[in-house]
């Protein structure tokens, strides 16, 4: 019993980044901006948040860094694909492919660092529950964070003025243009404001998850964060879910192998990668069901004055 | 004339202008204190030995290749000004690797070591192409009249840990993260197994694959799953101390491997397996130096002080540390054997009998689990 | 104060210029970063234009490199000019080596050279055969081919671990996970001696050319063409996305199927996990750099394997790090998507004044 709970805690610490990055990408696409980029951002944010780990042994600045690394790449992102209207789908490749180069230079003199291991102390009393307290309350704060972060942006979206303003964009940018509001500023900001929480996810696994760096160490939870975005049709507290999901996914194979179970390792590696394709398929094979829930504009470069 | 092909012919014309001012010697010494030579390929040289190294991973792993630099820089210490060495690190262990040794030859290396199984073949092909250069290949089986093998027996040190890891275990579960089931992986996984329960025969032991020997975000969950399911003291055969640290961070116990990690976990850090090539990598250069050099299989161990375990922890009680000790020394004069019988097989199959013991060929391809270990080998039938 | 303006119609000379000065900016941003990094840049240049041009020893090198690249990233530039977005040729390309290894480790030492072409054939298919699904998920149930295709990579990895360490593994090997190396009949042969250069290397002015004839000359290119510029006039014409779709995997996969193995028949000689070095996604650059075109793709395949030769001698002879070359890559693709943008548009000076002038 006590193993599930433990399999329950570290699905939930697995799945966090992936739950951080992939609500970070759906304020991106809301606003119907898709960002391809997502893995070289969370690349550069870990090597950002790493290195000012190393240089302040500060968990909170390293975090901050990695988040302002992203959004700082995603402002120039921005600047591309809503005022230059590049290529969005050309453009966020070369990003994750420039993102991917620029934090393996970047750590070049970082590889043989150590953060240290830091305990980690949970929620205090809550942590000593029977069942729960191992699974649910003995994370990192940050953890904690994205279950609020998800709350937050639910509300944001649905409840808020502001929120409706960025859905409208999405929806429908020649609309709200029509209205009067500044739509590629508003494009602007949810990029960068997505980024920002993107980066936060690329810097966890780096000073928080792994206090290592070694190039590639995302290790494609980029591009999962952006399957994600699909698989929760677009609603943060279904990413989140989501998210967790796959860190469970991801974790449960690595305990069938410790059990031995009789299954090849390969099948189980290959695991996560084949549900993600299975969930896909499972939500997107109703083209009404996506459709009615997809940005309208998402992937689409806006004009304004056409 | 299209606009590509126009640049790429300006970009060909910077380049001649910049053949016609070829520096003669370039000392460019990077953080990574390699002293390279720029001397374009002058085969005879009445110099110092020109050697060169192919590291597979990055030199600031802390592990496997960090081991193999530390040596590399150590022995040419040794040999001050007989020998001049190089290195080039992250040499993917494919056709990329064929070009990077060629290059080395081209550069007037004279003396090359590669050191991963992965460049075989890469290493074969070149010595066929040059035979005055000396090729040295770690962990490899195939030799030519200019290459020749060395590799280190890394099972002694993994038995040693696991006698310390018997001693300390309180839940009599022992977990390793394994990289890619070769044969030494293996063996290394069994040797453990094998030594923890010259101390505690009901010890088992969980085993993760990850498939690569460097990876420590994937080397990290595997931990964690190992210490989810009971686990309490880690082994690993990897290339990273992110499995120490995990350990660390959920207040258990492992081991360092390959190199000293003592400093990454400071309370959950029991002793560390190391390598040290200094004293292969002294003789080989040596007998390029002599002129004594010739094909050979070498496989060294603690006897010749290219295995030990090292920093060992304070927690570990004193009746293991003078085990060890005991171990080390018939090890050294040879009345300590780690493969005998009676010896049966995960599936309770007798694999040696009493009194039998593997020789070196049953050694080298060992691929299957003692008894104990509670895992399953990849593709296994 | 200056504003982007659509141009009337799309500018040639902006068209022909851009990826002149895209290379010039990055060339400069490079030696920018060599003199940063304390590095004679003229040295550094020299080890990525030169080097790996100076001799016929380096030229064949230069050709092993850039035909897989090439390959890949003609199939790459047919899907993107249609919309198709195969993100996952990496995994194609483990396929047809996969698929390759598999008619290669039948053959015995009297087999017939023919038995090449088998080999060759067989990563063909191989290659298709996973694009299929991608193309199939996508057409079938709407499955987004970005995610699937990378998807799919991740899962052709692990086959091919499972191949290499289980049924495919050399039972002579000491249990290393690889193959057997392939007989005489089933490998490449040997294209200029002295050289790695192989005869796979006449696949790629092969390619080229029919894949050229294809798109400018057949009315099957004809539709793909249009049905990547503008959806809705394809589909008004009675082209179907779906044919596109379909089309553009299979011959993108079969491409990177056939660079598989021509890798694992030429210079490899063996099937192990270490096969696959990332070249599915080095061509995702290369196709771009090349303008989704044929020639221009030949060129910027010539020119991506400068950049990875030259990383590593510069890495070996300076010192400069590996990963110097990624970054190369990047900013590359970076400065030519912005320098694009000027095909379509152009800038208009607006004067000084931000706002109307205000009415006292």
């Amino acid at each position: 019993m006590n193993e599930l709970a433990l399999l329950i805690a570290s699905a939930i610490a697995s799945g966090t980044p992936l739950a951080i990055a992939a609500l970070g990408l759906i304020i991106n696409e809301r606003a119907g901006v898709l960002n391809l980029g997502s893995e070289g951002l969370m690349l550069v944010a870990a090597i950002a948040g790493f290195a000012t780990a190393v240089h302040s042994h500060n968990q909170a600045l390293a975090l901050l860094a990695g988040a302002g690394a992203s959004a700082l790449l995603c402002a120039l992102l921005a600047g591309l694909l809503i005022w230059l209207q590049t290529n969005q789908y050309a453009t966020g490749l070369a990003l994750s492919l420039f993102g991917s180069g620029l934090s393996a230079f970047v750590g070049i003199g970082y590889t043989h660092e150590n953060l240290g291991a830091h305990p980690v102390t949970g929620l205090p009393g809550l942590s000593r529950l029977p069942f729960l307290g191992p699974a649910l309350f003995s994370q990192h704060p940050l953890v904690y964070f994205g279950m609020l972060l998800a709350a937050f942006s639910s509300w944001f979206f649905f409840r808020s003025k502001s929120g409706l303003l960025l859905r409208a964009v999405g929806e429908s940018p020649e609309a709200a243009q029509a209205l009067g509001y500044p739509v590629r500023w508003i494009r602007c900001a949810a990029v960068v404001a997505g980024g920002a929480l993107i980066g936060l996810a690329g810097a966890y696994v780096s000073v928080v998850s792994t206090p290592l760096w070694v190039e590639g160490m995302i290790a494609g939870k980029g591009w999962i964060a952006l399957a994600l975005t699909t698989f929760a049709t677009w609603r943060p507290a279904r990413a989140l879910l989501g998210a967790y999901l796959f860190g469970g996914v991801t974790m449960l194979q690595l305990h069938l192998q410790g059990r031995g179970v009789s299954v090849p390792v390969e099948l189980l590696t290959a695991l996560p990668y084949l549900s993600t394709i299975l969930v896909l398929v499972l939500i997107s094979r109703n083209p009404r069901f996506i459709a009615a829930n997809m940005p309208a504009s998402l992937g689409k470069p806006f004009h304004p004055g056409a | 004339m299209n606009p590509i092909s126009r640049s790429r012919c300006l970009v060909a014309l910077l380049a001649l202008s910049a053949c016609s001012k070829k520096p003669s010697n370039e000392a460019a010494p990077s953080a990574a204190s390699s002293a390279l030579s720029t001397a374009s390929a002058a085969p005879k040289e009445a110099g110092p030995l020109k050697v060169a190294f192919a590291y597979v991973g990055p030199v600031g792993d802390a592990g496997w290749t960090f081991a193999h630099d530390k040596a590399r820089r150590e022995a040419e210490a040794k040999l001050s000004g007989k020998v001049k060495s190089s290195f080039v690190e992250n040499v993917p262990e494919a056709a990329d690797a064929e070009r990077v040794i060629r290059d080395m030859v081209d550069q007037g290396n004279t003396l090359i070591f590669g050191t991963t199984f992965g460049y075989m073949e890469p290493m074969l092909k070149v010595a066929a192409d040059f035979k005055d250069v000396k090729f040295e290949h770690a962990t490899g089986y195939k030799t030519a009249p200019n290459l020749r093998t060395y590799d280190s027996r890394t099972f002694e040190g993994a038995y040693l840990a696991g006698v310390v890891a018997g001693s300390m275990t309180k839940t009599k579960t022992l977990g390793v993260v394994a990289s890619i089931p070769i044969p030494e992986v293996i063996r290394n996984i069994d040797s453990f197994t094998l030594g923890a329960q010259s101390m505690n025969p009901q010890v088992k032991t969980k085993v993760v694959w990850v498939n690569k020997w460097f990876d420590p975000p994937k080397e990290g969950e595997a931990a964690q799953a190992l210490l989810d399911q009971g686990a309490d003291v880690l082994m690993q055969n990897t290339d990273s101390s992110a499995v120490l640290q995990t350990a660390e961070k959920a207040g258990k116990m492992a081991f360092g491997w390959d190199s000293d990690m003592s400093k990454f976990g400071p309370s959950a850090h029991l002793a560390s397996a190391i390598i040290n090539w200094t004293p292969y990598y002294e003789k080989a250069m040596n007998d390029a130096l002599a002129g004594t050099w010739k094909t050979e299989e070498t496989w060294w161990g603690v006897k010749e002080g290219a295995v030990d375990l090292v920093s060992l922890s304070d927690k570990v009680p004193a009746a293991t540390k003078t085990r060890l000790d005991d171990i080390k020394k018939g090890l050294k004069d040879g009345s300590f054997v780690i493969w005998k019988g009676p010896l049966k097989d995960q599936a309770d199959k007798e694999i040696l009998k009493a009194g039998e013991a593997f020789d070196v060929k049953a050694l080298r391809g060992i691929n299957f689990f003692v008894k104990g270990v509670e895992g399953k080998l990849p593709a296994a039938k | 104060m200056f504003k982007l303006v659509p141009r009337a119609e799309p500018s040639r000379l902006a068209s022909l210029l851009a990826p002149l000065v895209a290379l010039a900016l990055t060339l400069c941003l490079g030696v920018l970063l060599f003199v940063l990094l304390g590095k004679d840049p003229l040295r550094a240049l020299e080890m990525f234009f030169w080097e790996p041009i100076k001799n016929l020893r380096a030229v064949g090198e230069l050709s092993i490199k850039a035909t897989p690249l090439l390959l890949i990233a003609l199939g790459l530039s047919v899907c993107f000019r249609s919309n198709v977005w195969n993100i996952g040729a990496e995994g194609q390309f483990i396929l047809g080596s996969v698929g390759a290894s598999a008619v290669a480790l039948a053959a015995t030492p009297e087999s017939s050279p023919l038995l090449l072409a088998g080999v060759l054939l067989a990563g063909v298919l191989g290659g298709m055969l996973w694009a299929a699904l991608t193309a199939f998920l996508r057409d079938r149930f709407h499955a987004n081919e970005i995610l699937v295709s990378l998807m799919l990579v991740y899962v052709a990895e692990q086959l091919l671990s499972y191949l290499v360490h289980g049924p495919w593994k050399d039972p002579n090997g000491y249990n290393f996970p690889q193959t057997i190396t392939f007989l005489e009949p089933t490998r490449v042969p040997r294209l200029v001696a002295g050289t790695r250069a192989n005869w796979g290397l006449l696949t790629a002015p092969l390619g080229v050319l029919l894949l050229s004839v294809f798109l400018r000359r057949t009315h099957a290119g004809y539709k793909l063409e249009v049905g990547g510029l503008s959806p809705l006039a394809a589909r008004y014409a009675g082209f179907s996305s779906q044919s596109a779709l379909w089309t553009t995997l299979l011959l993108s996969g079969g491409l990177a199927g056939l660079a598989g193995a021509l890798e694992v028949a030429g210079p490899v000689g063996q099937l192990t996990t270490q096969v696959p070095l990332g070249y599915g996604f080095a061509a995702i650059i290369v196709a771009f750099v090349g303008r989704l075109d044929p020639v221009g793709v030949t060129l910027s395949s010539v020119l991506m394997s400068m950049f990875y030769i030259g990383g590593e001698m510069s890495q070996s002879r300076l010192g400069l790090p590996k990963s110097i070359t990624g970054v190369f890559q990047g900013l590359l693709l970076f400065s030519l998507l912005t320098c694009d943008t000027f095909v379509e548009r152009r800038l208009r000076f607006t004067g000084f004044r931000r706002s109307a002038p205000r009415v006292p």
